[in-house]
């Protein structure tokens, strides 16, 4: 394992994220009571996937990691995106 | 008769002595060890079910158990088969034995987190014990815990589904280190291109292991808080959607199957060159299937569910994908039949399960195509003839190839070879039992008996009378198998390094391994795996 030394983080921006993910969970109920037809699911699934990104890269520091490790990330999420939209040719047409 | 050795390579080399040199161990090859007893014995175990539930099928009507205690034993023999048996089988018992032999390490990238994996397996094997035997009563879902049967049922379904997590737990632990091993711990001179066709199949299959097991972890917790605290996730009076559970099994469980068949190719991808004298006909067309086989059978599950009311635009999209799988599939078989081609044959028996590997996989593989056409499966589908299918692939397939390993590598790593008369004669039984009971089923199936059915019509009486006659021709077959292999690896002949004349670097290195495999110096590997010129087979 390589040792890695990075700038620690403000307190400030984990504090400003924390804000943001509690916005975006407040924005994730509130359009569940409205009915957008399948435009429901863009927004979850949309407001999940930038949430997961912010604890990734913030909290959990991927941002200050190689590319290497971001282009991993990067193909797990594409599979499980593949993975969820490929139920979704069932769930929205049945 | 046997004769007095005094090498025995990493049965004696440990830091420490007794059980605990083997319940504290970090040597891959003792792992390996441990996996085989404990695969094999849960191997036995659910094969005795499904003896039971063949004669309990012998006639219509009750035969030795009732409907219940009959739910309870296809559902345990399923779960055991499936998470004990086959998923671990070829990669955690041979893959651990072989991976680092293969690209010239001393041990994977993580030993102890191997030890984690095993015991994760044996914590997963204990509460599945548990589960059948304590509390309500074994689950009786099927393996596949299908709600929302498997949300109401009394019996152990949320223990037997933790079991299950936990196993699955083991699972991803091994594909991490095959995954980190390959890429990291290969020797000087193994370049990609000169990878054993086993590893490159161990390499696929852990990245499955690593990307699809998570899906059933949580698909199976989220039983779990159904059961226990009424979450609604697939109760359609709640919002919830049942068939959403079938998508998160699949998604899983059917790269799950190329878990359990592709290492099996890569066991027979080994053995079909040895023993043709031959190079592998296609070599990267063999890797790369591989991996197309790991990337393509990950996208086709909802084929499992063209009755379940999914729509019509999903069941035309997963019909197609399912037929792009049998490509890479069938450049595998042509390939193994090319190599034979020409070759200087010799029938040892791990070439016989080779060769009865290639036939039931063909007769099962195509099989898979009847029932990828959503047509011919709305036919065809939760009958007798699926049963049968997937045990052509799974046990035809991926059974056969975990017997062709043991065949071919056990002397290697007992350092003593088994009596290849008896060897022969039980795989003749076994063959011959193996298609007379599956292809009873898959004929009775076709003809409309459903599967998991306790009773059935008379008409159904005499094919179901063939396939019960041809299960105990199998189990004869295994049992000679098992006393042989068992006889001989303790008491028969000692061999050589290289009984077979095998290339790969494992025939290299003294029967048992030492302890680290190589010595003080790591090998240089400067020739292909399958580069049989100047290879010689010793004398035993």
């Amino acid at each position: 394992m390589s040792e890695h030394t990075h700038e620690p983080v403000p307190y400030r921006t984990f504090i400003w994220i924390w804000l943001a993910l509690l916005t975006l969970t407040g924005i994730t109920i509130a359009v569940s009571r409205i009915n957008l037809g399948s435009l429901n699911i863009w927004v979850a699934l949309g407001v999940a996937s930038i949430k997961s990104s912010l604890v990734i890269f913030v909290f959990m520091h991927l941002r200050q990691e190689s590319k290497l490790f971001k282009i991993g990330l990067l193909v797990m999420l594409t599979i499980l995106a593949v993975f969820i939209g490929f139920t979704f040719f069932d769930v929205l047409y049945r | 008769m046997s004769e007095k050795t005094t090498y025995t390579g990493f049965w004696q080399e440990s830091p420490r002595t007794g059980i605990l040199g083997w319940l504290l161990t970090t040597d891959h090859k003792r792992i390996g060890i441990m996996y085989l007893g404990c695969i094999i014995t849960m191997f036995i175990v659910a094969a005795i079910l499904g003896l039971a539930i063949r004669l309990e099928l012998i006639a219509p009507g009750r035969t030795i158990m009732d409907a219940q205690t009959y739910n309870a034993t296809f559902t345990v023999h399923g779960i055991i088969m499936i998470f004990m048996f086959l998923i671990p089988s070829i990669p955690a018992a041979f893959g651990n034995l072989l991976l680092p032999i293969h690209i010239g390490a001393r041990d994977v990238s993580f030993p102890k987190l191997n030890l984690l994996s095993w015991y994760c397996y044996i914590v997963g094997g204990l509460l599945a014990v548990i589960a059948i035997f304590g509390g309500d009563g074994a689950p009786d879902t099927g393996w596949t815990f299908y709600v929302p049967f498997s949300t109401q049922t009394n019996t152990n379904v949320s223990l037997a589904a933790f079991a299950a997590f936990m196993l699955g737990f083991s699972s991803i632990l091994t594909g991490i280190n095959f995954v980190t091993t390959v890429h990291r711990l290969r020797c000087k001179g193994m370049k990609w291109g000169r990878l054993p066709l086993f590893v490159w199949t161990l390499y696929a299959t852990a990245w499955i292991q690593v990307l699809a097991t998570p899906m059933i972890g949580i698909t199976l917790v989220l039983i779990i808080l159904e059961r226990t605290f009424g979450a609604g996730l697939f109760d359609v009076a709640r919002g919830g959607d049942p068939i959403l559970y079938q998508h998160l099994f699949w998604i899983y469980s059917h790269p799950a199957v190329y878990i359990m068949i592709l290492p099996g190719m890569g066991v027979i991808s080994e053995i079909i060159p040895t023993f043709s004298r031959k190079p592998l006909f296609g070599y990267w067309a063999m890797a790369l299937s591989s991996l197309a086989i790991a990337f393509a059978g990950s996208l086709v599950w909802a084929h499992h569910m063209y009755a379940s009311g999914m729509s019509d635009l999903a069941i035309l999209i997963f019909s197609f994908l399912t037929f792009i799988v049998a490509i890479p599939s069938a450049i595998k078989v042509f390939n193994w039949v090319s190599t034979l081609y020409k070759g200087s044959i010799e029938l040892a028996p791990p070439m016989w399960f080779a060769l009865a590997f290639i036939f039931n996989f063909a007769i099962g593989g195509l099989g898979g195509l009847a029932l990828g056409a959503a047509a011919s499966d709305i036919h065809l589908h939760d009958t007798t003839f699926v049963v049968g299918h997937f045990h052509y692939v799974m046990f035809g397939g991926g059974g056969f190839a975990l017997f062709a390993a043991m065949h071919y590598w056990l002397p290697k790593f007992t350092g003593r070879m088994y009596n290849h008369k008896m060897a022969v004669i039980g795989w003749a039984l076994l063959f011959v039992g193996f298609n007379v009971t599956y292809m009873a089923m898959q004929a009775v199936g076709i003809m409309g008996m459903p599967r998991r059915y306790y009773d059935y019509i008379p008409e159904f009486t005499t094919l179901n009378l063939v396939a019960t006659l041809g299960s105990w021709v199998m189990a004869v077959g295994l049992i000679i198998m098992f006393a042989n292999l068992w006889h001989g690896l303790r008491k028969g002949r000692p061999v050589g390094k290289n009984p077979w004349g095998g290339a790969t670097l494992e025939w290299d290195i003294p029967s048992p391994p030492p302890l680290e495999n190589f010595g003080e110096e790591d090998p240089v590997v400067t020739k292909g795996p399958y580069e049989f010129k100047g290879v010689v087979a010793d004398e035993y």
